[in-house]
């Protein structure tokens, strides 16, 4: 038994690492739903790409001889922000012609048109990549390696080791939660997109013009989903089209989580989940005999996380349940 | 432009007309027979068939005639054609197989509106029903399998697992629908990819600590079944019509199912929920029925599937199915019977017989196999549904309510005319 | 005549807000009676906790002796109350005809394998039920437009349809949420009729929610004013035009008409 929670410090980082990109994916997910009440299903779709974008630049720095020479740190930024361009306009073109064109319709319906706009893309990348480079599953150029730790507090041994890579999801993850949390909070744009959030039309009447805030919404979110998919590259080293739908519906569980439309809850939840799908991945098979073997049953572990919210609280910790007038 | 319109309504005329329909549909029906026959390897000839029976369906003819005419090609030409062209027996049989998908997806979809995106789960139960006990499979866990049956229970087996194959289905279904019954719809379509997906997982792992189905590599070979005491002949005709009989019950069910007091209850929960409630629908009990209903058409195609494939795995049952047989719906139209018929045979068409066409064309011309064409599936069908949602969200075959003759109740005509233009009405 | 609905000290909050405040009310079988008030004063709260929308949160809610507070909106629907909804709400993509047999769901029991294999019982009650839906269109004026979909109809008809289709499953009792809003005064002579034609030619209860003070002093046997969740006054049309609390409420608009 202590040998089993010795690991645990480990799986806790582990697990937080994981939650980082989980957050910053579930902002993107819970701004949208908060401005439109729409899951926009696509959004994982949009990460993917932000990762292959991430791969194409790397790729360039390489081939140009600089990813010898530059800082790593420059390299990264670098890297980074071209993948928060590529994924944010993508999510601006996706909104304008997938979604704007049934902006009035029953709410099934954009939801269809985003499940379609995701099988769309998640081929449209194989296709174009496969085309160009001769196969759909890519591996990154390394960018950032090493690790640190393990340390000890005064004689007591802590056998955490993170990776510098995994450090820097999470200084990047807290930085954009922060930049997105002013923004939203204290900038005259975030203010008309917590309007829009609350009350459209009335929004509207005030002299916000809703078009462009969603518009916004949309490369905000995006933006952030493809700045998780260059840390997801730079981290993992290797990426294909389907990296985004096993993450995205986590993301979303944990956006669910947290109480969709707040983004608070958004990072509570990325977080939580990533941690409690660690120690289940970790404990479920040592608990369970061996019978169900954590590493097989980790993905539906969100899935069944997701349920259980959605039949016990649907508003989520940090959401208001909202019941329809009659 | 126009004189194609002419040409067009005169060709629809001839159908329309009392005088010249008859002749016009056997007209029809006798070329489509030669066409399958003097030229089976063409996938236009199976969709001039499909079309063919549209038209003759729709024409202005007795039902006895119309049934007679249309069931000819499928009956007759169809198998003499399959002596020749190996894959069209298959692909027939593939046909039925998504016509009953699809209209069971309907009934969850269109009828009740309940958006299950992960209805393939209930066709991978079927399937493992009748896989399990049809194949070695059941000796790798079950000792009394081992000692009698090693191979599997062969013909009649089949028949016996029909119904067991609904009932799994059926709970199934229910298991689904009971955590899912107070969900609003975009989280409920959620929930339901979840489910499938924890269905394939389930079926990819559960080869350990019990061989149960075969894990990732699946279940093969699986025993082919006697119909009617005939061991079923290799190139499937038996099969095809086994097929061809299960999706016409299932057209016939779904028929019955729309005009009835339950079909009507569905509809009204999903035009409206509360008024519904108000009425007196008891809600919880119909959505279970309507996802255990469902379900259970799902889970006997899937047994089809296992006999007609003769080996299952879990690849064939992830979500990548569940949105192709959606798009079939979508495109087809939501909620219309016919409409539902229509999208699953050009689906089925464009993807086992177009896209191999287009195919073998492009591979012609020097395209490398890693960009094949049959392989853009998920493409095709993101853009069916994009295409769909934002130029006809109704479908190519719209939904009609049944119109009923007032006026004469002793034997209600269900004769679908389109009530889409409103009219102003007198007293 | 026997008290048909029995509200006890009904009480309902949403939080804070209390929408509907100890009210009580008892209507006789047989009687016509309004719930008045100005705006947000409660009434359509009152009808949702009647028909089970809503849960109250204090009093006793009684139906033809039994305890109906908190029951779910199905099971008050199969005790015999109906009601029609301020704004509309029609199953649109349905014909006028299926919209009243969807009302009728609750008299008959046909059910799944009724309806595959057509049985007996089945084709009865098909039967049955077009019948008595045509009855009840032609009751309403609308047997010409059975087979239009609901969402095409124009809104007068739509308000007689969603009338029918309470009528169906033959209630005891009939919640009318503001019958006439909408209408013309042409069309609304013709509610009005229709309704004291329903008290009279079918013996319902009715109880109905309005804002147009002429239907209402002429419809009713008995008016119920709330005003802040609050009864404020109850009686006679004639009493309830008189009272000062009423006018005051109202602050003289159309108390005087």
């Amino acid at each position: 038994m202590p040998e089993a929670l010795s690991i645990l410090p480990q799986v806790i980082v582990d697990g937080l690492v994981v939650g980082f990109l989980y957050a910053v994916v579930a902002l993107g997910y819970t701004m949208v739903y908060g401005v439109l009440e729409f899951i926009n299903f696509a959004h994982s779709e949009i990460f993917m790409f932000g990762a292959f974008a991430a791969f194409e630049m790397l790729m360039l720095l390489q081939g140009a001889g600089f990813l010898a020479t530059l800082p790593p740190l420059i390299a990264l930024v670098a890297t980074v922000i071209v993948a928060m361009a590529v994924s944010g306009g993508l999510g601006w073109t996706v909104e304008r012609i997938a979604y704007r064109p049934l902006r009035g319709a029953p709410r099934l319906v954009p939801l269809i048109s985003a499940i379609g706009v995701s099988f769309f893309l998640q081929d449209f990348a194989r296709v174009i990549w496969t085309a160009a480079r001769g196969n759909y599953q890519l591996t990154v150029p390394n960018l950032i390696s090493g690790t640190i730790g393990p340390w000890k507090i005064g004689s007591l041994p802590i056998n955490v080791m993170i990776p510098i890579s995994a450090l820097i999801i999470m200084v990047a993850s807290v930085l954009m939660m922060v930049g997105l949390i002013w923004f939203v909070n204290r900038t005259k744009v975030g203010k008309a997109m917590r309007a829009v959030a609350q009350d459209r039309p009335t929004a509207s009447l005030m002299g916000i013009n809703v078009n462009k805030i969603i518009s916004l919404t949309f490369i905000l979110g995006g933006g952030l989903g493809g700045a998780a998919g260059a840390l997801f590259a730079v981290r993992y080293g290797a990426i294909n089209p389907y990296i985004g739908f096993i993450l995205g519906m986590k993301a979303f569980t944990a956006a669910v989580f947290g109480g969709i439309g707040s983004l608070a809850g958004a990072v509570v939840g990325g977080l939580s989940l990533g941690v409690l799908e660690a120690i289940v991945t970790a404990y479920l098979g040592p608990l369970t005999g061996d019978i169900l073997k954590g590493p097989e049953y980790k993905d539906i572990f969100a899935f069944v996380i997701l349920i259980l919210i959605l039949v016990l609280k649907p508003a989520g910790l940090f959401g208001k349940a909202t019941s329809e007038k009659v | 432009m126009t004189q194609l319109r002419k040409l067009y309504s005169q060709l629809v005329g001839l159908f329309q007309s009392r005088r010249t329909a008859p002749a016009a549909s056997i007209l029809l029906t006798v070329l489509t027979g030669l066409m399958q026959v003097l030229v089976p390897q063409s996938g236009f000839s199976i969709l001039f068939t499909l079309v063919a029976i549209y038209v003759v369906a729709h024409a202005n003819v007795h039902t006895v005639t119309k049934v007679v005419l249309a069931v000819i090609p499928l009956l007759v030409a169809v198998p003499i054609a399959g002596r020749d062209n190996f894959a069209l027996m298959p692909l027939m049989v593939q046909l039925c197989i998504y016509v009953a998908l699809a209209l069971g997806l309907n009934l969850v979809v269109g009828f009740a509106g309940l958006l299950d995106l992960g209805y393939i789960a209930f066709f991978a139960g079927g399937a493992y029903v009748y896989a399990i006990f049809a194949s070695g499979q059941a000796a790798k866990f079950l000792p009394w399998f081992a000692e009698h049956a090693p191979t599997g229970l062969g013909g009649w087996w089949f028949w016996a697992a029909i119904p067991i194959a609904l009932a799994v289905a059926a709970l199934l279904g229910i298991a689904l629908g009971l955590p899912v019954l107070r969900m609003r719809g975009d989280y409920l379509a959620i929930v339901t990819l979840g489910f499938g997906e924890v269905i394939q997982v389930i079926s990819r792992n559960l080869d350990h600590p019990l061989n149960i189905t075969g894990g990732a590599p699946g279940i093969a070979p699986i025993k082919y079944p006697f119909f009617f005491g005939i061991p079923a002949e290799y190139n499937g005709i038996a099969v095809y019509m086994v097929a061809l009989v299960f999706a016409t019950l299932t057209a016939m069910a779904m028929m019955r199912l729309e005009q009835s007091r339950l079909g009507r209850a569905w509809a009204a929960m999903r035009e409206d929920d509360i008024a519904a409630r108000a009425m007196g629908v008891p809600l919880v009990k119909m959505k279970l029925m309507a996802f255990a209903t469902g379900a259970s058409f799902s889970g006997a195609m899937g047994m089809l599937f296992a006999v007609k494939q003769q080996f299952i795995n879990p690849d064939t049952f992830g979500f990548m199915e569940s949105i192709g047989i959606l798009s079939m719906i979508i495109l087809g139209g939501l909620g219309s019977i016919r409409g539902v018929i229509v999208g699953a045979a050009a689906v089925t068409l464009l993807r086992f017989q177009f896209l191999r066409d287009l195919s073998d064309l492009f591979a012609g011309a020097g395209l490398p196999p890693a960009l094949d064409i049959t392989k853009y599936q998920p493409l095709i069908f993101g853009l069916i549904l994009i295409v769909m949602m934002i130029y006809r969200k109704e479908g190519l075959v719209p939904a009609t309510r049944p119109q009923i003759d007032v006026d004469n109740l002793g034997a209600p005509v269900p004769k679908p005319a389109s009530s889409t233009q409103g009219k102003a009405l007198g007293q | 005549m026997a008290v048909l609905l029995d509200a006890q000290q009904i009480t309902k909050k949403f939080g804070g807000l209390t929408a509907v405040s100890e009210v009580n009310f008892q209507l006789q079988t047989g009687e016509i009676a309004s719930i008045i008030g100005p705006n947000g004063a409660g009434k359509t709260t009152f009808f949702n906790v009647v028909t089970g929308m809503y849960k109250p949160d204090g009093g006793k809610l009684l139906f033809a002796g039994q305890e109906i507070g908190g029951k779910a909106p199905d099971q008050i629907a199969a005790l015999g109350i109906a009601r029609t909804f301020q704004n509309i709400r029609l199953f649109g993509s349905l014909t006028a005809i299926e919209n009243v047999m969807v009302g009728m769901t609750l008299n008959y029991k046909s059910g799944l394998i009724d309806a595959l294999f057509h049985s007996k019982r089945h084709k009865a009650e098909e039967l049955d039920a077009k019948r008595k839906a045509v009855e009840l269109l032609d009751y309403v004026g609308l047997r010409s437009a059975a087979n239009e979909v609901a969402k095409n109809l124009p809104y007068g008809a739509q308000r007689r349809l969603e009338l029918a289709r309470a009528m169906a499953s033959d209630p005891k009792l009939i919640l009318l949420d503001e019958p006439k809003a909408g209408m013309n005064p042409r069309e609304t002579v013709e509610m009005m009729e229709l309704i004291r034609r329903l008290r009279t030619d079918y013996n319902k209860t009715i109880l109905l929610i309005e804002h147009d003070m002429k239907l209402v002093m002429q419809i009713s046997d008995r008016i119920c004013v709330l005003d802040y969740g609050v009864k404020i006054a109850e009686g006679t049309p004639a009493e309830v035009r008189a009272n000062p609390k009423v006018i005051e409420a109202y602050l003289g608009k159309g108390a005087s008409a």
